[in-house]
């Protein structure tokens, strides 16, 4: 079963699907806008809409890793790249909604209402910093930076979840409407508490309990090729 | 300076913008014009037909029992602004008691219970008492009136209400001289209501005017829209609308009025003291702390890609209601 769940996720058709799919959700906004199906407030549902498509796609790349190392899908590695650009796609759509249908392209407004609203200051600080990432996300880049530099900058991705719950928890807050934030802040909150639980198991918790409980703690060693 | 500017506070709209009243007035007959030149006497005739069967809105919607009127003669109580398409009006709702999302209350407010309905009128009145609605039907002349709408969140719509100024009942009750304030309050059944009981606000919803603002003419008791009486999502049956002030500030679904010489405390302004102030006037000026309110996006009117539309001061009321507030304020008194 699982040699065979890791052939399918190999196959030449694989990515292609989960391209499609990931786009999915951009051609039923457009075709909604298109066809006048996005209700009342066509802008305010682009808005949204892509908004939290950002957080979804947020939540899937995130998710790679861990499930990788939990279920050893080796595969599934190959889609981190996509999902991370899918991200920054939406973070882009996003963006534009707002610059496009609430500012209408007013740089001057869109600079004042930066510096005045902290939770737009914070949304467009996870856009700047997801920025780099999605520049750097073809192999060239990676083979300049050197691995370990490109990793370390790829690990902003998660100053950007924070960030990015923030924003969501900002712009619901005028309403004390906290159910959907909170769900979004469980699942991230959980993929970077795995990540931190990892590093600190293979660490830092580890060093601690060493130096109070004496020699006796073997520290685990981590299977090759699987880095936090 | 003797040369008014745009830099000197001027900020009306100049009179060459305003398209002359008759010619507004006639812009069906140059409609039925063109019909006639691009198709022929027989399209005309039934575009004249169609002409007349319809009102300055359109037709009415047909879904709920009729509520007729007469177009209201208070000043500015018939905005020219092209009315709101009924299908937006009840279907984009704000009204928590059945859900946060706008299209919760059109979703879930089939459930509230409109009859037996009454209206208990307390406090600092001569004539306390509790008014069944078909008494508060029958209190005045039903008027149609074409008031703008501004949210509180940025957005607009124009709806013709119908109803009668609150002045009328107001008078009726005879307040005390130490009335100063007037407190409404909504309907909070959690029975019928599904979100009454969610930490969202306060319950029930509670929202207050100065007696004086109460007693404008141009606040409306309003117990039906588009020639019908009201849909449950929009604050049936009987509910107030206060034109010049943002949208949260007109009540729904009111059970009680209740007149005091303290001003109440309101539902948003007890959840949000920094951000939703009592008075709450539509003021282009003063921005809520967490976006603009220096412009508005009309309902179902502004396309996709058009610019927001400049918020006018009191919403476009200021030559009725300005004096009302002269010498306040109005950064504080927001």
């Amino acid at each position: 079963m699982h040699t065979l769940v890791n052939r399918w996720l190999m196959q030449g058709w694989f990515k292609p699907t989960l391209f499609l799919l990931c786009l999915l959700p951009a051609i039923w906004l457009v075709f909604g806008a298109v066809t006048d199906n996005l209700g009342a407030n066509p802008a305010e549902a682009l808005l949204r809409a892509t908004g939290d498509w950002t957080l979804r796609a947020l939540c899937l790349v995130l998710c790679v890793t861990p499930l990788r190392t939990v279920s050893g899908l080796t595969a599934l590695a190959r889609t981190r790249r996509m999902l991370g650009l899918f991200v920054y796609f939406y973070a882009v759509l996003h963006l534009l909604a707002y610059s496009w249908f609430d500012m209408g392209f007013e740089v001057a407004d869109i600079a004042k209402d930066i510096a005045k609203r902290p939770f737009i200051l914070v949304g467009f600080a996870g856009f700047v910093l997801l920025t780099p990432l999605a520049l750097t996300s073809f192999n060239r880049a990676i083979k300049a930076l050197g691995a370990r530099r490109w990793q370390a900058l790829h690990r902003l991705v998660y100053a950007v979840a924070v960030l990015a719950v923030l924003h969501f928890f900002w712009m619901r807050a005028g309403k004390n409407n906290f159910a959907e934030v909170a769900v979004y802040a469980l699942i991230l909150g959980a993929l970077l508490g795995w990540r931190l639980q990892r590093r600190l198991r293979g660490g830092l918790l580890l060093d601690w309990l060493r130096s109070r409980f004496g020699r006796q703690i073997e520290r685990p060693r981590l299977p090759a090729g699987r880095e936090i | 300076m003797l040369i008014k500017s745009h830099a000197d506070g001027f900020q009306h709209a100049v009179s060459s913008d305003i398209t002359p009243h008759a010619v507004y007035n006639r812009r069906r007959e140059l409609l039925k014009g063109l019909a006639t030149l691009a198709a022929g006497s027989g399209l005309a005739s039934w575009a004249e037909r169609a002409a007349f069967a319809e009102t300055r809105w359109g037709a009415r919607p047909g879904k709920l029992a009729a509520l007729g009127a007469q177009a209201s003669k208070v000043a500015g109580a018939m905005s020219l602004d092209k009315v709101t398409p009924y299908k937006d009006a009840s279907s984009y709702n704000n009204f928590y008691e059945f859900g946060t999302d706008k299209s919760d209350p059109a979703a879930n407010a089939h459930t509230l219970k409109t009859t037996p309905w009454s209206v208990e009128i307390e406090g600092m009145v001569k004539k306390p008492g509790k008014f069944a609605l078909e008494d508060l039907l029958k209190l005045s002349p039903m008027e149609e009136r074409i008031y703008r709408l501004r949210c509180v969140e940025g957005w607009s719509m124009v709806i013709p209400w119908v109803g009668y100024s609150l002045a009328e009942l107001i008078r009726k009750v005879e307040p005390l001289g130490s009335a100063k304030y007037v407190e409404f309050v909504s309907l909070a059944d959690p029975k019928t209501m599904p979100f009454v009981g969610s930490r969202v606000l306060d319950w029930p919803y509670a929202e207050g005017l100065r007696l004086d603002e109460a007693m404008h003419p141009l606040t409306l008791l309003s117990f039906g829209m588009y020639g019908e009486v009201l849909p449950n999502q929009s604050g049936a049956p009987v509910r107030l609308v206060v034109p010049w002030k943002y949208g949260f500030k007109s009540g729904k679904s009111i059970v009680k009025i209740r007149f005091t010489d303290k001003q109440p405390g309101t539902a948003w302004n007890k959840a949000a003291a920094n951000e939703y102030g009592f008075y709450s006037n539509v003021n282009p000026t003063v921005d809520h702390p967490r976006w603009s309110q220096a412009s508005e996006r009309r309902i179902g009117e502004d396309g996709l890609f058009a610019k927001k539309r400049p918020t006018q001061m009191f919403n476009g009321y200021e030559a009725q209601v300005g004096q009302l507030y002269a010498g306040m304020d109005l950064k504080k008194f927001f």
